[in-house]
């Protein structure tokens, strides 16, 4: 989007800035027009430094117990960042590592993750890394619950696959296969799943507009929803 | 194959046709060429099941594998009924987003909500109100009797069991006829919103519960005489469609599914939300991992439902329903009017002919909504079918940045040819009923 109703200026600020931070762009969000209807294509969060910023150490409450045995257990570097917020813990993890890391969380005694709950994606269009995995946990013999996350761009958008640790993340990755485009290395069928199997692009992209298929009704031409009426 | 023109076919005798040549197809390598791409051969059938099939929930459709009557592989297709539901409210604010994710699992509209209010409320850091949250258990357990009473009455449909069919759908009327009292809808109510409820309990709203309490039990006690000493239920059900604790946990089955097979896994016992922890109830449980001990553990689950929900309307006590913040909470009151339901007179009154700021305050917070501050939670509740999710992630905005709906429906089907290869194929739809899918949520 080139127009900034705000004049704050177009580029990004060079300092660290708290994740996804959205600055207002001018009345509901929106640049050009003053579409609401949800097809306009909103203007979307700022470029967001690809470093995420770790929270300080304690973390507080078992987040320091199942950071510390993790890292006792794959060497320090396997976090990349673990944040603390709204009572949560994330844990940032290489691409590379994912399968590697479930695995010690789901079998370490101090640890028993038995339960991978949810699998989802999240496209943050402005980063480097811009297609992150957000994998939430569940020890039910703590009662413990964590969130572990990976980012990769879109030039190589490999993770590997924990469907060999938790056979319940199978339809979960081919979720984040069809909506994102994520490539999970040593799923044992990586299709799509929701989409039709000939769909062409990653529907929750950002990138990838609301709408925007034409359709032919008994011989009608009826164009996508965004070129339906003109807002401008 | 060759077809010469005058030999003598030891098949068929010569006739005359209407048109053209006859051709013989013997001879050469034909047998052999047709044995070797002819399915019976190998005695094996391919089986489409759905997606348009009564017994298949919806549109979820099995391409099964048979060898015989027996059942070799089961591969469930999904995807028929996505309506894209978590890109829709990325374009949507806040509030909005209660009236899609309602739409997903349709039999259970008031988990869809609260779940997903839990997680917007989260984000916010506030909390509702004591009422609201109480009106949320009665709801959620009312809900929670429907799609049980739902899940009784299809899968007695698909095993023959039509009564139960008949039975199950009538008193789940009698619940849908309270929804429509309090909040105006009988399914999709986007009731729940976040900081609270849209509006109080109408002034018979509790009665009407207290004589729903009062009636099922009742109820209950028929489908157990219709159904548990019943030989040809037991016989279609008993053994079928096996899944232990480990097959449970791997495929992360959660729900009446993990409870049958003997892990008392609740969410409103292991990790209370909206207060569950002050009610007095049991976590059901069975050791048979089977389709049985699934319709024990539902019917079960309903008795407790009724405790709460009798002990939820002893819990209600005056106060609000939605958080005091005015720009967070809806600005709008309803009330009845000669045209049904919508916004009160008196709020129209207000804003229109006494305060702008009243009429900028209602428009800003509708058209726009409210800001919630950047972040990412992960809320979970115990939905009807097992462990409903939400990942919520804002960007700052007015709209969610992404919503991810961990849907139980849509997990718990992976455990589909765990539960019935091997098996027969009628057992594939009593293994597969037993699951209670609902593709609205499966697909979102």
């Amino acid at each position: 989007m080139s127009a900034d109703a705000t004049g704050t200026g177009g580029s990004a600020p060079d300092g660290v800035q708290p994740v996804g931070v959205q600055r207002p762009k001018g009345l509901f969000g929106v640049a050009d027009t003053g579409d609401t209807s949800g097809f306009g294509g909103l203007v979307r969060a700022e470029p967001t430094p690809a470093e995420i910023p770790s929270s300080p150490e304690p973390l507080g409450g078992y987040f320091d117990e199942i950071v510390g045995a993790l890292r006792e257990l794959l060497g320090d570097d396997v976090t990349r960042a673990v944040v603390v917020d709204r009572g949560e813990l994330t844990i940032h993890i290489a691409p590379d590592r994912t399968a590697e890391v479930c695995r010690a969380m789901r079998d370490d005694e101090s640890l028993r993750f038995e339960f991978c709950a949810s699998v989802s994606g999240v496209d943050y269009p402005d980063r480097r890394n811009r297609l992150h995995v957000v994998y939430h946990l569940t020890s039910m013999t703590y009662r413990r619950n964590v969130r572990l996350e990976t980012a990769v761009g879109l030039d190589n958008p490999t993770v590997q696959s924990v469907t060999a640790v938790y056979p319940t993340a199978d339809w979960q990755e081919r979720e984040a296969y069809d909506m994102f485009g994520v490539v999970f290395e040593g799923h044992p069928h990586l299709t799509r799943i929701l989409m039709p199997d000939d769909w062409e692009g990653h529907p929750q992209r950002k990138d990838y507009p609301l709408g925007g298929i034409a359709v032919e009704y008994k011989g009608a031409h009826i164009p996508p929803p965004d070129e339906r009426r003109a807002y401008k | 194959m060759t077809a010469t023109e005058n030999a003598a076919d030891a098949y068929a005798a010569e006739r005359d046709t209407t048109e053209g040549r006859v051709y013989t197809v013997t001879g050469g390598d034909w047998d052999e060429l047709v044995a070797s791409v002819d399915p019976v051969s190998e005695e094996r059938l391919i089986v489409n099941l759905g997606p348009q099939h009564p017994s298949t929930h919806g549109v979820l459709r099995l391409v099964c594998e048979l060898e015989g009557e027996t059942v070799r592989s089961v591969r469930p297709i999904v995807g028929y009924l996505h309506t894209g539901i978590e890109k829709n409210l990325e374009y949507r604010n806040w509030t909005q987003g209660t009236t899609f994710v309602t739409r997903a699992d349709y039999l259970a509209p008031i988990f869809n909500e609260t779940a997903y209010c839990l997680a917007v409320e989260k984000l916010l850091g506030i909390e509702a109100p004591k009422r609201a949250n109480t009106i949320r258990v009665i709801m959620m357990e009312l809900n929670r009797i429907s799609s049980h009473l739902v899940a009784l009455a299809t899968t007695g449909m698909e095993l023959g069991a039509l009564s139960m069919m008949i039975y199950g759908f009538r008193d789940r009327e009698y619940i849908l006829d309270i929804f429509e009292a309090v909040c105006g809808l009988r399914m999709n109510m986007a009731y729940v919103r976040p900081g609270g409820v849209a509006q109080d309990l109408p002034a018979n709203g509790v009665k009407m519960i207290r004589d729903f309490v009062d009636y099922m039990p009742k109820g209950l006690d028929d489908y157990e005489g219709l159904l548990t000493g019943n030989a040809i239920w037991q016989e279609r059900t008993q053994g079928v469609g096996y899944l232990d604790v480990s097959g449970c946990l791997a495929l992360g089955v959660t729900g009446p599914v993990l409870r049958s097979a003997g892990l008392a896994w609740d969410l409103r016992k292991t990790m209370p939300y909206c207060g569950y922890e002050e009610y007095d109830f049991e976590v059901p449980t069975h050791n048979g991992a089977d389709a049985w001990a699934r319709y024990v553990i539902r019917l079960a689950e309903i008795r407790e439902s009724l405790k709460i929900i009798s002990q939820g309307l002893d819990k209600l006590e005056p106060g609000p329903v939605m958080v005091e913040d005015k720009k967070i909470a809806w600005p709008a009151q309803l009330a009845l009017g000669g045209d049904g339901m919508g916004n009160s007179l008196n709020h129209i009154r207000h804003i229109m002919s006494q305060s702008m700021e009243a009429l900028i305050h209602h428009f800003k917070l509708v058209t726009e909504g409210f800001r919630v501050p950047a972040g990412q939670v992960y809320t979970s509740i115990e939905a009807p079918r097992g462990e409903l999710g939400i990942h919520a992630v804002s960007d700052g905005g007015t709209r969610p940045f992404r919503i991810h709906m961990r849907e139980p429906s849509f997990i718990n089907l992976q455990s589909i040819p765990a539960l019935a290869e091997g098996g027969l194929l009628a057992d594939v739809i009593a293994g597969g009923a037993s699951l209670d899918p609902v593709m609205g949520g499966c697909d979102r």
